[in-house]
């Protein structure tokens, strides 16, 4: 009916979402929040004339990506009480800022930690057992030539410590106890639930580990954790998986350490100034390289995207929040 | 009765303790009638000191103390001086069939007479020319004992093989012939059950292209292309044996569902059987083949499975290349009939067929399924093992035949 049309209410526009995102992050990850919500894109292209004026208005944000969050876009957008995060690790959103204005915010959860734990075990046997490498020297044609590839090192059995025993942590440690392997850990606090060896500080637990993987957050706390002296520890037969953030490496010395031949070997899906990677590692058969793409499955966007809308739903209805961090 | 007698005097530890006061290291060489006097003092110390072991190596000894009053807290055990085996088993002849670790070559020649069968350009000949002396074979997954070696080699008592896969010796004719076979199963199962994971998790989350990516320079972002997870896919194993078994466990810290396709159906596990190979791969998402090559089980795994499997599916083969009909895996990869495959394993091996090489959803391995430090290790003292007990007549130590 006519009428039913013009009594439709101002108030009943679908509430405001604000995206805070850089270019290279596609909004095509979330087709479906243009059917919930009114979406405010500042690098809509054409430009929305609206969005100077309504974006002050807008409750909440999606954060696409590791879009810096800091006092400077929470004073651009001063209606915004919630900012939801579209990762695991939330080190580009300034979370004491958040506190201090009353903003919550709510990160992917679990949404990718099978996918990371998984990459993490991958990254770890592709480094023992010289996977990639091994691929590379049969794609060259070296095997009729060369007959024999070199021997790598054996992975079950062996000490398998984490920094970090978190949601990611603790499926990593799952995967690698079918492994045979014992598991140990460093973390903020003792888990009072499991049984694996806590170690109060990472050097300790580096002299006592064969596989270090390193999946904790970033923080100012954890920034450069693994270290010359953690490196040291290690040691010549241990090697490090990195699925965390970069910079929880130093990576000069971690570069110095592989290059000398003074740890055994590096699974790294993160770097401390992406997109570039040391170009020394580009040359070594004792590293595997991965672009930062430890959560790109199908199965975890999908996770990603249920998470998402479930948190902006949540919070328009008053409801708690599924993730809050 | 003149003679020697060595005394070896060890604490419950293990550890050597000096009997008197000219033993420094507690194995001491003295005359019947010096160590008779040096056993009463240590029998007497015996009653005031933990329990006391002495080894002696002359059985007349250890007879002599057996007819000794001996306090309870002294007990005494016989050691037979090695026969001079090191001399006998020099002369025997064991022929190698390829270079396959330097460790084992070294200690079978230190041991044996070893012939190195690479090494000759004329094979026939020179197996004629040592038939008589050779004695064992060591072979591996690449040569092992052929009917035309054994019927070569009249002498020939055992073969050894540093495999546990047995599809390169003539089986029947060594049980005709009463020629013994041993093989290294365990001390790689867990090897061979990582690589399986390994190649699982490289080919679905493209780990080896993403390395190759990087190593390009070509890192932008941008590059958003999405992998498949692992965690909770179907994986159906083909023979669940101590290898299938191996897999299945780690598998199943993935949470991935664990169904398999055997002769017969195992008791005592929980994993879902299918007596039907076609039906295990249409309901699967990563086949392992992980049985032994028998001809029952070449190229097993035909067109027909492989459709089965399907353009979403993944084939992982850590057995052996002819369980695999390649040509028909490599059209249905090329095609896109097949979703991906992770190979350790090839029909004709070093050789890979190169329309695989520009492949992104494959991983080809050269055969380094038990590719360890650890395991070769372990193999070549199994190898080693079961070639000196035989030649010192005791029991085999992994016996196939």
């Amino acid at each position: 009916m006519a009428a039913a049309a013009d009594e439709i209410q101002p108030s009943e526009t679908p509430p405001l979402l604000l995206v805070h995102r850089l270019p290279r992050f596609k909004l095509s990850f979330f087709p479906f929040l243009q059917t919930e919500y009114t979406v405010l894109d500042p690098l809509a292209d054409p430009p929305d004339p609206s969005f100077p004026d309504l974006s002050k208005s807008a409750r909440i944000m999606l954060c696409v990506g590791p879009t810096p969050v800091g006092s400077d876009e929470l004073d651009r957008y001063p209606a915004v009480e919630c900012v939801v995060g579209s990762s695991a690790g939330l080190n580009h959103i300034d979370l004491a800022a958040c506190r201090r204005r009353g903003v919550r915010v709510t990160s992917a959860g679990d949404a990718f930690s099978d996918d990371v734990a998984d990459y993490a075990v991958g990254l770890a046997i592709d480094v023992l057992r010289r996977v990639s490498a091994a691929d590379r020297f049969v794609r060259a044609g070296s095997w009729p030539v060369q007959k024999e590839y070199l021997l790598g090192s054996k992975v079950s059995g062996k000490r398998v410590g984490i920094v970090g025993l978190g949601s990611i942590g603790s499926r990593v440690a799952k995967r690698f106890e079918a492994f045979g392997c014992t598991i140990a850990y460093n973390s903020r606090s003792i888990k009072s639930h499991v049984t694996y060896t806590y170690y109060a500080n990472v050097v300790d637990l580096a002299s006592n580990t064969d596989i270090l993987i390193v999946c904790c957050a970033l923080t100012n706390e954890t920034y450069h954790v693994i270290n010359k002296d953690v490196m040291t520890a290690l040691g010549k037969t241990g090697i490090i998986v990195n699925v965390g953030r970069g910079a929880l490496i130093d990576e000069n010395e971690l570069v110095e350490f592989l290059v000398r031949g003074e740890i055994g070997g590096a699974g790294l899906d993160v770097f401390e100034h992406e997109p570039n990677v040391p170009k020394e590692l580009l040359t070594l058969d004792s590293v595997v390289l991965s672009p930062h793409k430890a959560v790109f499955t199908p199965e975890s966007f999908a996770a990603l995207e249920k998470v998402v809308l479930g948190n902006i739903q949540a919070f328009f209805s008053n409801k708690p929040l599924l993730t809050e961090i | 009765m003149v003679g020697v007698a060595k005394l070896v005097v060890m604490d419950p530890k293990g550890r050597l303790v000096s009997g008197g006061s000219s033993a420094k290291t507690g194995i001491m060489q003295k005359s019947i009638k010096e160590s008779t006097k040096m056993l009463a003092t240590l029998v007497r110390r015996a009653k005031s000191q933990p329990p006391i072991t002495l080894t002696c190596n002359l059985l007349h000894i250890s007879q002599l103390i057996s007819t000794h009053p001996l306090h309870h807290n002294f007990s005494t055990t016989t050691r037979a001086p090695p026969p001079s085996a090191a001399a006998k088993m020099e002369a025997v002849g064991v022929l190698m069939m390829c270079p396959m670790n330097n460790y084992l070559e070294q200690e079978l020649d230190k041991r044996f007479k070893l012939f190195r069968y690479w090494t000759q350009p004329k094979q026939r000949e020179f197996l004629a020319q040592h038939a008589e002396a050779i004695r064992a074979v060591v072979g591996n997954a690449t040569a092992g004992a052929s009917a035309e070696v054994i019927d070569a080699l009249p002498k020939l008592e055992i073969v050894s093989s540093f495999s546990v896969g047995l599809d390169k010796i003539d089986l029947i004719k060594c049980k005709e012939k009463g020629i013994r076979v041993t093989n290294t199963p365990d001390v790689l199962t867990e090897d061979v059950a990582d690589l399986a994971i390994g190649l699982m998790l490289a080919v679905l989350r493209r780990i080896c292209e993403c390395d190759k990516y990087v190593r390009s320079g070509a890192w932008k972002f941008g590059d958003f292309k999405l992998t498949t997870k692992f965690s909770g896919k179907r994986v159906g194993i083909i023979g669940l044996g101590r290898i299938g078994l191996a897999i299945a466990k780690r598998a199943e810290a993935f949470d991935c569902p664990i169904s398999y396709y055997s002769r017969s159906e195992k008791p005592n596990t929980n994993y879902k059987y299918y007596g039907n190979l076609i039906e295990l791969a249409s309901n699967c998402d990563i086949l392992v083949v992980a049985c032994a090559l028998t001809p029952e089980t070449t190229h097993i795994v035909n067109r027909e499975v492989i459709d089965a499997l399907g353009p979403k599916g993944v084939l992982i083969n850590i057995g052996r290349g002819p369980h695999v009909d390649e040509p028909e895996l490599v059209s249905a990869l090329v095609e896109g009939r097949l979703g991906g495959a992770g190979l350790d394993v090839f029909e004709k091996e070093p050789e890979v067929p190169e329309q695989l090489f520009g492949l992104d959803n494959v991983v080809l391995l050269p055969h380094v399924g038990s590719g360890t430090i650890e395991t070769r290790k372990a193999m070549a003292d199994l190898v080693l093992g079961n070639l000196e007990a035989h030649f010192a007549n005791k029991p085999l130590l992994t016996p196939v035949v």
